[in-house]
């Protein structure tokens, strides 16, 4: 256990600020990379887009696995984000858990969703 | 009153309907409220989102489902109103995406947080995402 008295006392909060800020940061970066990945396959295929063009972009494995990191990473991100505006504008305890559990169970959801889409391709 | 008794200032979140409406709002601030704004709309929307890229890309049969959600429409939604919900979301990503590029260049440059770069960067900001939205928005209401 380190020194939690005096001068080195913590006296408030749990400490995953830095952390959080952080992640979100890095996690935003890594998905307008993707967006730019996504984008120049996009602009690579030759004729119009159909179906066969837009499915073969998330064909390759490489390119499933870059997509699944990348909708886990967005999800902290919006875990992050979201839960920022609750903290600055739901003060009463109640009806922030509430919208906390919401947030979770409703990015959970999606998360499920787009991973099984991307996966039995 | 001794010191001991007088009641100490309470410090409370804004509230969000009263509060903000009253701020001035400068630029860059304005940027950031749009970034704010642009990201819990699209975590909303989420589930549309998610049918996008479902429909879109699963077979060929959803893709034309994908397709004539555009033109005839899905459910209770005409086709106008599908496109309209899309237009949101695109110009809530290109905000989001540009306002969080500046952010991040914010974040790792000390020259660029000035007063006067605050205010050209968040004017940037805003016309390339504005200026890309109109020109999708055009293209998917089939104007060109």
């Amino acid at each position: 256990m380190s020194v939690n008295y005096g001068s080195k006392r913590l006296v408030s909060g749990a400490h995953y600020g830095l952390r959080d800020w952080l992640a979100q940061r890095v996690t935003g970066a890594l998905f307008a990379l993707f967006t730019l990945i996504v984008l120049a396959k996009v602009l690579l295929v030759s004729g119009p887009l159909g179906y066969e063009g837009w499915a073969a972009i998330f064909a390759p494995q490489w390119m499933k696995a870059l997509t699944f990191a990348c909708f886990l990473a967005i999800a902290y991100h919006i875990w992050v984000g979201v839960r920022d505006i609750w903290m600055d504008y739901v003060r009463p305890a109640g009806t922030r858990l509430a919208l906390h559990i919401f947030t979770i169970v409703w990015l959970v959801a999606c998360l499920g969703w787009a991973v099984q889409v991307l996966w039995r391709l | 009153m001794s010191e001991l008794t007088r009641k100490r200032p309470e410090y409370r979140n804004i509230h969000a309907f009263k509060d903000l409406p009253s701020y001035r709002w400068p630029m860059a601030a304005l940027v950031s409220g749009m970034h704010r704004i642009s990201g819990l709309l699209m975590f909303l929307l989420l589930p549309l989102i998610v049918w996008l890229f479902d429909t879109s890309v699963s077979s060929e049969i959803s893709h034309e489902v994908f397709q004539s959600a555009f033109s005839a429409g899905i459910g209770f939604a005409p086709g106008w109103f599908v496109k309209l919900v899309v237009l949101v979301l695109i110009w809530s990503y290109l905000h989001h995406l540009l306002a969080g590029l500046r952010f991040l260049l914010l974040d790792v440059n000390h020259k660029a947080v000035s007063k006067e770069f605050g205010k050209s960067s968040a004017i940037a900001t805003l016309v390339v995402s504005i200026g890309l939205t109109l020109i999708l928005g055009a293209k998917l209401f089939g104007l060109y």
